[in-house]
Order: structure tokens, then C-alpha cells, then sequence
């Protein structure tokens, strides 16, 4: 799960970790009120999606005056933005974020993430704040200083001097204030499950104070359940709706843009199916797990989600039974067939647990859209077949 | 011979009253697996399947001798699972509960390795030695005997790999699920040498897919450890970026983590690498016959 940039600020604030002061918005009104209650004369007004690439898709703004606090903020409240992460459908925007202005000297990156092949969080810093880090990394990866820090015995001064030197960071105050900032964010990262932490741009000011100008954190879902106070940050406006619905019935589903309707258990089978239609001239339209829970009442709405693709041409459920077993999956599709309008053909291949049952029930229900297949190529082929309307 | 279990093993069960641990520990005693007790806190004393339950794995270790522990807890418990597992001794714990929290897995592992231990998954279907030995949730009855090693990433691709390779004749040694998480216990890395010094393997079946780095790492070791043939399957190729398939690992960012890159890798390991895993049966048979 992520949470936008004001939420991640409200938890570095907790911790210690410096921003500048800011707050959120929900109509220009309250966007002029925010910024007569943080005083000054200079503000930014920031778009509040989780998609990164604002500023360039222009939803952050600088404002001069409150008349241009109201004038933005009416601009971007309900603009559309597009980024590079959006995608070209873009992302409504709801809230904007107002943000005293700041004296910025130095623009610096600071993130912390898994490592995954170290199995311990990694510090990652560079000089090149303020760019996307992805291009860093890509073409110049000698800026990219990465520290990893195993949680046995947490952040350690020697972690904070590595941090320092590496940046070039060499008058000791402006040091030791960098050295506190990143203790803190670490602790931030570990105390609440962090995934992702990433501060593009963290500045250093005229007067050599470290702020977070900008934040962003993801969070591992498996452990959201000892953290309510960060559960109840999820915007659902955020999340794919059918993904949503997907997930309250334990079904793990992903659209994409083809024409073959893809239901199976397992994510890696699931992939792996994708795969063979795409290799037999198909085009899968989604991703859809259906769990090891698998009952009439889950496979039924799984059809239902993908039906309401209007480019699926044909639905290729691929069930290998383990602990899921395959009458429960027949008797779902037949279900299925009742509730929903099943309008397009469905290649059936059933195999493991309960197999013979499963392919008997399927026969004596004698439904004409429904096809059988023997194994995972024949299914597959005939799924590309059907899609293409071809018998 | 097989690896790292036989139908010598004694096995225990952490999580063995709940429903889960009761219905898969039954399995697997059916199909042969020498399960000796389980544990259930504050249900020490009585018996269940007609087994010994113990308070703590400490207690059912010294009761027992009991050296591998499938592991069925609810989630938030698994991190404390495994660590007890390890300070009781064990050799081997097969976690095959799903939704565990990372940083739980991250600290019960570094435990495990200082302590010796072997960690299978979590969230994977286990491991099982043909006609043997099971711990674990796949369906025995597909896993004919024979000389394939098999380690994969995905449950549900475990069995289809297994099948495809029993369809054309041939039969598995041990296969081993190791589960699709961030941070996972035994990997293709540490399980290939042991396929490779088992009399019993032929010839190697490597199931993998999108995210994080695993597959490349088995290429570089393939390349200059492994003689025996292994066949390969990465699933993800028309998985998009960014997007999480299921699987809390199974996602790409930036460039890194692709089907495409790992299958390239493995490819120049002279690894067979087939594009579907409808493909596997019938190149295990062709890598056989070389």
C-alpha cells in the first residue's frame, strides 16, 4: 500500500525527521486558508496523487500571493495530471498539499528500500537530487552510494559517516544534522513496516539545515495489520476498482490489454498461462488468481470481473488442483453461467484434486459455450482459437 | 537418495490443532510421511491423529528427535515459528503459510543461518521425495518416482512441471516449492549443488519468474558448478512493469527482474529454456537424450 505525500510527512514529522511545514487541502478556499496560517509571503501548491512525476506533468506550482494560492489551487483540484506513472488516462486529483516556501542550496536523494539479495534495507543516496533516480542509476551509478543496514544491530554512527563522505558532505555540523536525519528516517522505515521510502528532492537550505521537500512510502501489505493508524491512510481512490473487488473475494486480479480472459490458480500458473497464449498467438486481457480458497461464490464473480472487459473474446480457466479442488471449480462455472451472461466461449482445462468429478459435472450440465481441454497447450490453443472466432 | 528429506525423516508439525495443520497433516501421513508429533501451545499433553502434541518445540525435539518442522501458523506468528524451530534445534522448517510479514522473515532468517538452520518458503507448497516423503500441501499422487529434481517459485507451476515430466515418462526425485516472497529461505542457489551431488537426479527443472535477481544468480552457478542438464521455465513474459503479479516478489522495476533478462541469463549458462511450461515435459526428454 502508498500513501500520499502529506500522509508521509504527517509519520517523518512523528519520528523527528525535518519537512517544512505544510497543509493539506481539499477546495482552494481552505488551500488560501492553509497558507495565511503558515504565514510568509511565498507558498508551493502540490497536487496530492501517489504517482511520482508532479511537478513535470504540472502539479506543482509556486504561489507569490494568497490571490495565487486560490488561483492554483482552483486549478489543480480536479485537473487531471498526467506523469509517466499515471499512464495516458492520467490521475483526478482531490487534494492539494500547501507547503511554506523553502531556501534551497543543494538538492539531494534519499531513499531506503529492500534489498532483497543482502536480505536487509539499503540506505541509497545520491547527489542528483531532484532527477528521476531511475535515470541516475541508469546512466550515471557511480552517484548512487548504497548502504545496507542489518537490523541486528540497526543504524550505526560508521552507516551515518559512509553517508556523509559518500555525498561529499564535509562541514561537520551540516554533517552531524544529516547523519540525525537518516537515523530517523531509518527508524521510521523499521518501526512501520516500511516497503519504499524516497525523498526526491531532500534539501540542504542557505542556513545548512536537511529538509524533506518531498516523500514517498509504500508499505508491506502482510504487515498493515499492526499498523492501523497506517491502514486507515489507504485513499481507495488510488486503487484499481476492479482490482479492489477482485481482492474482497481473495482474488488476485491485474487488466491488460488483450483479448483472452485468463482464470487459474496459483500466480505463477497464472503468469505461466499468459505466457502460452501469448506464445500461441493470443493476447491475454488480464491476470487473475483465484487463491487457494476457490468456492462457487469467488469463480462466479471472477467471471464477472472479467467480463466486464468488453475485449475479452474468449475466457481460458486453467485450474491445476492442489489444495484447491476442481468439483468446487466446475460446479463455480456452472454457477457462474447463472448469474452472469456468459456470452463468450470458455475453454475449461481442470487437472489434480478431483479432476474426473469435476470434468463429469461439467458434461452432464451439457452447457454449448463451454470447452473442454485436455491439458494446458491444448486449452490455450483453443482459447487463441475461439478468441479469433474461429471453431 | 534424494535431498534434504526421505521416508526416514521425522517430521513434526508447528500449527498441528488448526485446521490447516490438521487437514495437510493428515495428507501427509497418508502418503507416508513420518510425521511424530506436532505443537499447539497450552495443548501439550494430548494427542491428535493419534499423535503426541507438545507445548513447545523444545518439549517435542527432545520427545521425539524429531529434525524437520512444517509449519503451518497463522501469519503474524511465523517469524516466532521459525525462531523457536532454530533454538530447538531443527534442521529444516518448511513454511507454508502465506502472508507473513517481510521484516518477520528477514529477522527469523538471519536467526536460522546463525543457528544452522534450513528454511523451505514460507508461502510455497513445500517439499516433497517421491513416493516418500511429503511436507507439504501439493497433491502427492502426481509426483511419480524417478529422476528429475524440480525447484520452482510457483506452487501451482510445481505441479505442472511435475506432470509434464511424469507425462512423458519420466518421474521426479524431489521437488522442492521455495515459495515467491521478497525474502525466501532456500533458493535455486543453495538447492542445485545438492541436485547435483544426488545419485538419484538425472536432470534438473528450474521453475522461476518475474522480480528480484534469484534466477540470475543460479545462471552464474549453473554455468560453473552444475554438469547435469537443466531445464528452465520463467513466467512473467507478458507480465507489465510496476504491476504486482500476485506473488508479494513477483514484480518488475525499472529495468531489473524481467522474464526476458533471466531467461537471457540462463540461456548463456547453456541452460535449456523453454517459453511455456506446456514446453517442459518434452525438454527434459530431449536434454535426457543428448
Amino acid at each position: 500500500m502508498n500513501i500520499h505525500e502529506y500522509q508521509a510527512k504527517q509519520i517523518f514529522a512523528k519520528y523527528g525527521v525535518p519537512t517544512p511545514r505544510g497543509i493539506v487541502a481539499n477546495t482552494p478556499d481552505e488551500a488560501v486558508a492553509n497558507a495565511k496560517e503558515l504565514g510568509g509571503s511565498i507558498w508551493v501548491v502540490k497536487a496530492q496523487i501517489h504517482a511520482g512525476g508532479r511537478g513535470l506533468g504540472g502539479g506543482v506550482k509556486l504561489a507569490r500571493s494568497l490571490d495565487e494560492v486560490k488561483t492554483l489551487a482552483s486549478e489543480i483540484i480536479g485537473m487531471t495530471l498526467v506523469t509517466h506513472q499515471t499512464g495516458p488516462e492520467g490521475k483526478l486529483v482531490q487534494k492539494v498539499y500547501i507547503e511554506e516556501g523553502a531556501d534551497i542550496k543543494d538538492e539531494l536523494y534519499l531513499g531506503i528500500v529492500l534489498d532483497r539479495a543482502k536480505e536487509m534495507p539499503v540506505i541509497m543516496a545520491s547527489t542528483e537530487g531532484g532527477m528521476a533516480i531511475e535515470d541516475v542509476a541508469h546512466d550515471t551509478p557511480e552517484k548512487i552510494i548504497k548502504i545496507a543496514v542489518d537490523p541486528a544491530i540497526g543504524f550505526q554512527g560508521f552507516h551515518g559517516r559512509e553517508l556523509v563522505f559518500g555525498l561529499g558532505i564535509t562541514n561537520p555540523d551540516e554533517q552531524k544534522k544529516l547523519i540525525n536525519f537518516a537515523s530517523k528516517l531509518y527508524k521510521v522505515y523499521m518501526d512501520n513496516d516500511a516497503e519504499m521510502i524516497e525523498i526526491n528532492p531532500l534539501i540542504k537550505t542557505g542556513s545548512g539545515d536537511f529538509l524533506a521537500l518531498d516523500g514517498k512510502m509504500g508499505f508491506d501489505d502482510s504487515a498493515l495489520y499492526r499498523h492501523p493508524d497506517i491502514e486507515a491512510m489507504r485513499d481507495l481512490s488510488e486503487e484499481d476498482p476492479d482490482e479492489r473487488e477482485a481482492g474482497q473475494y481473495g482474488l488476485s486480479y491485474v487488466s491488460l490489454d488483450g483479448e483472452i480472459g485468463c482464470m487459474v490458480n496459483g500466480a505463477g500458473l497464472a503468469m505461466g498461462t499468459m505466457d502460452t497464449i501469448n506464445y500461441m498467438g493470443g493476447t491475454p486481457a488480464n491476470f487473475l488468481d483465484v487463491g487457494g480458497k476457490a468456492n462457487a461464490e469467488t469463480v462466479a464473480k471472477g467471471f464477472e470481473i472479467i467480463l466486464k472487459n468488453p475485449n475479452v473474446k474468449a475466457i481460458f480457466v486453467n485450474i491445476f488442483g492442489g489444495i484447491v479442488r476442481c468439483d468446487r471449480i466446475a460446479n463455480g462455472i456452472l454457477e457462474a453461467t447463472k448469474l452472469v451472461d456468459v456470452h463468450v466461449p470458455v475453454i475449461v482445462r481442470l487437472d489434480g484434486t478431483n479432476a474426473e468429478e469435476a470434468t463429469e459435472i461439467l458434461k452432464n450440465a451439457n452447457i454449448s459455450n463451454i470447452i473442454a481441454a485436455t491439458d494446458l497447450a491444448d486449452g490455450a490453443a483453443k482459447a487463441v482459437k475461439a478468441a479469433k472466432g474461429e471453431k | 537418495m534424494s535431498i534434504l528429506v526421505n521416508k526416514e525423516t521425522k517430521v513434526i508439525v508447528q500449527g498441528f490443532t488448526g485446521k490447516e495443520g490438521t487437514f495437510h497433516a493428515e495428507q501427509c501421513l497418508a502418503y507416508g510421511t513420518k510425521i511424530v508429533g506436532g505443537v499447539t501451545p497450552n495443548k501439550g499433553g494430548q494427542e491428535h491423529l493419534g499423535l503426541p502434541v507438545f507445548n513447545t518445540v523444545k518439549d517435542a525435539v527432545r520427545t521425539t528427535g524429531a529434525t524437520v518442522s512444517m509449519i503451518f501458523v497463522p501469519p503474524a506468528f511465523v517469524g516466532d515459528a521459525v525462531m523457536e524451530a532454530a533454538d530447538a534445534g531443527i534442521e529444516l522448517a518448511v513454511v507454508i503459510t502465506e502472508g507473513a510479514p517481510v521484516r518477520d522473515i528477514q529477522m527469523a532468517k538471519a536467526y536460522a543461518t546463525k543457528k544452522n538452520m534450513k528454511i523451505i518458503g514460507p508461502n510455497c507448497p513445500g517439499i516433497i521425495t517421491a513416493e516418500e516423503c511429503k511436507i507439504g500441501i501439493m497433491p502427492g499422487n502426481i509426483f511419480k518416482k524417478g529422476n528429475i529434481g524440480l525447484i520452482s517459485k510457483s506452487g501451482t507451476l510445481t505441479y505442472e512441471g511435475a506432470n509434464q515430466v511424469c507425462k512423458e515418462g519420466f518421474g521426479i526425485s524431489t521437488a522442492v516449492g521455495i515459495g515467491g516472497d521478497p525474502i525466501i529461505g532456500l533458493s535455486y542457489k543453495q538447492l542445485l549443488p545438492m541436485f547435483e551431488a544426488d545419485p538419484e537426479t538425472k536432470a534438473i527443472v528450474m521453475i522461476g519468474e518475474i522480480g528480484g535477481d534469484l534466477e540470475i544468480q543460479a545462471a552464474a552457478f549453473i554455468k560453473e558448478n552444475i554438469t547435469k542438464p537443466v531445464v528452465a521455465f520463467i513466467a512473467g513474459q507478458t507480465a507489465p512493469k510496476g504491476k504486482r503479479m500476485g506473488h508479494a516478489g513477483a514484480i518488475v522495476s525499472g529495468s531489473a527482474g524481467t522474464a526476458a533478462e533471466k531467461m537471457e541469463a540462463l540461456k548463456a549458462a547453456g541452460v535449456t529454456v523453454v517459453v511455456s511450461p506446456a514446453e517442459i515435459g518434452k525438454a527434459v526428454k530431449e536434454a535426457l537424450s543428448k
